[in-house]
């Protein structure tokens, strides 16, 4: 085998690669971190929320410094139907308070910093250049092909953590072709309002913020979610659903978010906002049942690349920079008895199936499965949750009593008896 | 707000290579048309559109954002999708 340039390359500066490169480089190891973006973060994206664990664990203290938006202190969810609204709160103070529960961010500005840490750390950091195939000699990943003149680079392990929409995996046989079914397409735009305003309008603080999930009829049938978080000066809104969904019910993304912005819980929160960016981004949906390949001689996959999210709870850059870490680790092994091969790679398998990631992927493993089988049968619910309200709370000439009848009615009525109690079954099943 | 005015929201800096084909394009003009053509209504920003003058699909390379839900929804793997050559295509402020 030629010379090596380093001794793992890293591809794509997202969480997952950051993460991997930094612990290679603390560990003295000559990383180099290959990103086709025009500066590390430029092309990422999420809704988005960062979660203080793990980041600490890697960056201790990260966000006294960390171009963070605003501690999320509270979670909403909203459960919607056209006009009416069910919203559940959960507010806790010590989310507001060191270390921390989960942040705000906006990635092209927390990515950039990322990279900055890396760099500092020692790594070879090399933006604008866009990998265009992967390089195997004798059936191991030995390098890189980039699309800059004689920009081929050899390394002796490569990282490979290009994102959701993997085409290097795909190429290289890494992944199984990307199922419409099990992948969802997210669009968000982010609305500039001054920060008084927010503050004013989600009755929070100056460093506080809140999440909301939106549940419902808001995708129209499809099986997705809605998003609003509160940034500094900003509000990231927006809304997602399978790609199969958008297919079947000839539904266009741009519109559906325009559509969202005209619902009543949501005109108030943004009037008068102007929109700053729209956005798009594929999210790996496969869960359990979707994880890729985890490595191969010479080569480890982590992140969105190998489907890590969690749809269920919002999770995605945790599990990736999780992931980051313990591939970073496995190299770090690997070097000290020089042996990248699949064999001497293959405690990544081990130390990921003991992590959180794999144990959180695997409670939720039958969920899409469930959802994807009975498309509207949550947005059913829903809508029933949120029209039972509005009989709840509406004093009319009905007794309490007929009004109680009326919504024990109506959820029959829509789903039928016996299928409203199989749902409830599977559904502690999925969540127990 | 209308599409055209929120892609130009987003600073794309397109590459002077094309780096979206379309494979066949009687795939999309014949075989696809039951569907609807969905690369046509999926795509978040609106790269393709199918002329019925021309009976084909075009490509606005220059608006995409990356996302590769085109290839992805495509029922007949008809996109040769690769990512813009490096340091061009989108680049978010925001993200």
């Amino acid at each position: 085998m030629a010379r090596e340039d380093f001794d793992c390359i890293v591809i794509g500066a997202g969480p997952a690669g950051s993460t991997a490169a930094y612990v290679l480089a603390k560990n003295n190891l000559k990383v180099c971190l290959v990103e086709k973006g025009d500066f590390p973060g430029s092309k990422n994206l999420m809704g988005g929320v960062l979660y203080s664990y793990p980041t600490c664990d890697i960056l201790p203290d990260f966000y006294k410094e960390a171009p963070l938006e605003r501690p999320i202190v509270e979670k909403q969810i909203w459960m919607m139907k056209s006009s009416s609204t069910l919203k559940f709160a959960f507010r806790d103070k010590s989310f507001g308070q060191e270390p921390y529960n989960s942040f705000s961010v906006l990635r092209a500005k927390f990515d950039k910093w990322f990279a900055e840490k890396v760099d500092e750390a020692g790594v070879f950091v090399i933006p604008k250049t866009t990998v265009t195939d992967l390089v195997k000699e004798g059936g191991a990943y030995v390098g890189i092909k980039t699309d800059r003149p004689d920009g081929d680079l050899k390394a002796k392990v490569l990282v490979l953590a290009e994102g959701a929409n993997p085409l290097l995996a795909l190429k290289a046989g890494l992944c199984s072709p990307l199922d419409p079914k099990k992948v969802a397409l997210s669009v968000k735009q982010i609305l500039f309002l001054p920060e008084e305003k927010i503050n004013e309008r989600f009755n929070v603080g100056k460093e506080e913020g809140i999440a909301v999930e939106m549940l419902g009829d808001i995708t129209e049938g499809m099986v997705g979610t809605g998003f609003l978080y509160t940034n500094k000066n900003t509000i990231s809104l927006g809304v997602g659903a399978i790609i199969a969904d958008f297919v079947k019910q000839r539904i266009k993304p741009y519109e559906l978010i325009e559509r969202l912005k005209e619902n009543p819980s949501i005109i108030p929160l943004i009037k008068d906002g102007v929109v700053r960016e729209y956005a798009a981004h594929m999210i790996p949906e496969g869960g359990y049942n979707g994880i890729g390949q985890l490595y191969d001689e010479g080569i480890l996959v982590v992140g969105d690349t190998l489907g890590l999210v969690n749809p269920i709870h919002g999770e995605g850059s945790n599990l990736a920079m999780i992931s980051g870490k313990l591939a970073a680790e496995t190299v770090v092994e690997a070097a000290k008895k020089n042996d990248f091969s699949k064999s001497g790679l293959a405690s990544y398998r081990q130390k990921l199936y003991d992590s959180l990631v794999i144990k959180d992927l695997h409670k939720y493993k039958d969920a899409l499965g469930y959802f994807e089988d009975n498309q509207s049968i949550m947005d059913n619910y829903m809508s029933w949750a949120a029209s039972s309200a509005k009989e709840i709370l509406s004093v009319n000439g009905q007794t309490k009593k007929e009004k109680q009848k009326k919504i024990i009615r109506n959820l029959y009525a829509s789903r039928g008896r016996a299928k409203v109690i199989k749902d409830a079954f599977k559904l502690w099943r999925i969540f127990k | 707000m209308n599409l055209d005015d929120l892609l130009f929201t987003v600073s794309v800096k397109p590459d002077e290579e094309v780096h979206i084909k379309i494979k066949d394009q009687a795939v999309c003009r014949d075989k696809c048309k039951e569907q609807d053509r969905p690369c046509t209504f999926v795509c978040p920003a609106r790269v393709y559109l199918f002329s019925e003058e021309e009976q084909k699909i075009i490509v606005c390379y220059e608006r995409c954002l990356e996302d590769g839900a085109c290839y992805v929804a495509c029922p007949y793997d008809n996109i040769d999708w690769r990512f813009p050559r490096g340091g061009s295509g989108v680049s978010y402020k925001f993200g």
